[in-house]
């Protein structure tokens, strides 16, 4: 156990010795900006800072983001500390879990005000009020629609169950909610998902070309197609023992779902490794500026 | 040997897997692509539309899931602007927005020529999971009023005379889950016949696929999905091979190659150690 600190020690050393290095001489990791001027106002120009590859850095306007640059490093870290997990929990991981669900909450209880809040719940109801402060664009003369007291009144009651007494009150729009939702997604599924997938599966199993001859290929895809809905189908059909000529159909319809499970899994290791490549494009193109595959620091 | 294996440490194997995707990173292999039929609609159902027409952008992904989708809506990002569609950008994920700022910079830089508000318009995120599709397939305004910014809809040449999404001429839609490409396909492209091509992350295709083509145009699976489109469009528009951002999922396909002739190998070995050591009674 202590070589393996030793070990993990000397590595964190030279992994930190080896990053004061390369900033100190490349200058790595560094996101430069360049300020343009969108709008001329009465207080003063308007100005946007825009990103730009630091092959650009010496041109005119163009300057060293700290925020930018502070982001990418912390990111960096991030990035490494929540790789750190594959060689077990540590606090550096832990750390990094923390900021991510903090952060993700946070992101989403504003942008659930912002967007649901204010842009649905109060401009129906205070819109003059809204127009006012939060929304200046938004058009004048809008009269408040009432029938958005009603979801007003609805999310009071849901936060009911926080107070102390009278829990029970939220029962009735979680209530409202889940009917409306069954509702809501029962029609579609039947037309969308239910009928159609029906209607897709009814397929000729002798295909011709446009030139009117055969077509092996199509006919033989209509033909798996078809068999292989029905084969899953037998296996999920519990009213007759799965024995005799059942019983292989079943089996045949287990095989199918495997090759399904099967190319489900290897799409999801294909994500994943693209997920993993992305990261490590990051830290050594933006970061480490080891790799340049956009070109960006071309020149330096 | 047999030892060895049986007790290899698992950390050695994701030192293997990191190398197999670091080394073809660092160096920049690159492999050609055979587009396949699948893909091959997705392309043809945005080329073969009449320049400049309607085209609803539906980018519903977070950056959780931008190393598989980033390169492929840029890639579709692109393509529309090539031929001069109007681009209706729109997420229903509360972190979609970033994403789609992301293809509007690449649109500012890319195609300085296109006007925001009569080429292309960020509508922003849109909260209420379907909820918001099934409101703008029929009255477009009851919940969407402005743009992202708050310019109200009437104030710009694209959006002001459009009501519904089903004036659109196709919806493009890049999924990485609920609310994703399966809605979209349930409250929008089945019940009112609009025209539908997606592209989605590796976990959910299998269950995108049954759509396809009769619900969907068309469907592009994963970054694998994404290189071969990548390669249609290049192949279309020589000027685009000048433009390394143009080529993005193409370079991820030679970390996957590596990684998953490592993963098939370890698959092998795996199976090898399970039948000796059941011949030796070790199991």
């Amino acid at each position: 156990m202590e070589r393996e600190k030793l070990f993990w020690t000397a590595l964190m050393l030279l992994g930190g010795l080896f990053l004061a290095g390369r900033a100190a001489m490349v200058g790595n990791g560094r996101v430069y900006v360049q300020a343009e001027t969108i709008a001329e106002t009465d207080a003063g120009p308007v100005v946007h800072h825009r990103g730009v590859p630091p092959s650009q850095r010496s041109e005119a306007n163009v300057s060293l983001s700290w925020p930018r640059t502070i982001g990418l490093w912390v990111a960096a870290f991030c990035t490494l500390g929540i790789m750190s997990f594959v060689l077990g929990d540590n606090p550096f991981y832990k750390l990094m879990e923390s900021i991510f669900v903090g952060v993700s909450a946070a992101y989403l209880m504003v942008a659930g005000f912002w967007d649901e809040l204010v842009q649905n719940l109060f401009k129906s109801i205070v819109p003059g009020l809204m127009r006012n402060s939060f929304l200046p664009g938004l058009e004048e003369g809008l009269q408040p629609d009432l029938t958005y007291l009603a979801p007003l009144l609805m999310s009071i009651m849901m936060l009911w169950r926080l107070a102390p007494k009278g829990a029970w009150i939220a029962r009735w729009p979680l209530a409202f909610f889940i009917g409306a939702t069954a509702g809501f997604r029962l029609v579609s599924y039947l037309e969308s998902d239910f009928v159609q997938q029906i209607n897709n599966t009814i397929l000729p199993l002798i295909v011709y070309t446009a030139d009117e001859s055969f077509d092996v290929w199509g006919s033989l895809r209509n033909s798996l197609v078809v068999v292989g809905v029905l084969l899953g189908l037998v296996y999920f059909f519990f009213s007759v023992p799965h024995r005799g000529v059942v019983g292989g159909l079943a089996r045949g319809g287990v095989w199918l779902l495997m090759i399904t499970f099967g190319a489900s899994f290897g799409y999801t290791v294909m994500g994943r490794i693209a997920l993993l490549a992305d990261r490590l494009q990051f830290l050594f193109d933006d970061w480490l500026w080891l790799i340049d595959p956009t070109m960006q620091r071309m020149g330096m | 040997m047999y030892q060895f294996l049986k007790t290899l440490d698992r950390r050695w194997i994701f030192l293997l897997i990191l190398l197999a995707v670091a080394i073809p990173i660092y160096w920049g292999w690159q492999f050609p692509e055979r587009p396949s039929p699948m893909v091959r609609s997705v392309f043809e159902a945005i080329e073969n539309l009449p320049d400049g027409s309607h085209v609803w952008m539906a980018y519903d992904y977070d950056p959780g899931a931008q190393g598989e989708l980033h390169p492929m809506a840029f890639a579709f990002t692109r393509q529309c602007a090539l031929k001069h569609h109007k681009m209706y950008f729109m997420t229903l994920w509360p972190q979609g927005p970033p994403m789609i700022q992301e293809n509007i910079d690449l649109l500012k830089r890319e195609f300085p020529d296109l006007t925001y508000g009569e080429d292309y318009v960020n509508l922003g995120y849109r909260p209420g999971y379907e909820g918001p599709i099934k409101l703008a397939v029929t009255d477009l305004r009851s919940t969407i009023a402005a743009d992202v910014d708050g310019t109200s809809l009437d104030d710009m040449p694209m959006t002001a005379d459009v009501k519904n999404i089903q004036e659109m001429d196709l919806i493009i839609n890049t999924s990485a889950g609920y609310p994703g490409t399966k809605e979209w396909v349930l409250y929008a492209s089945t019940p009112y016949n609009i025209p539908t091509v997606a592209g989605c992350t590796g976990v959910q295709s299998p269950y995108l696929y049954p759509y396809v083509p009769r619900q969907l145009n068309g469907l592009l699976g994963a970054i694998k999905g994404a290189a071969e489109y990548e390669f249609l469009l290049l192949e279309a528009y020589p000027e685009l091979r000048e433009n390394p951002n143009a080529r993005e999922a193409l370079r991820r396909m030679g970390p996957q190659l590596l990684a998953h002739l490592v993963i098939i190998a370890l698959i092998i070995v795996g199976n090898i150690v399970y039948f000796v050591g059941r011949s030796r009674g070790d199991m």
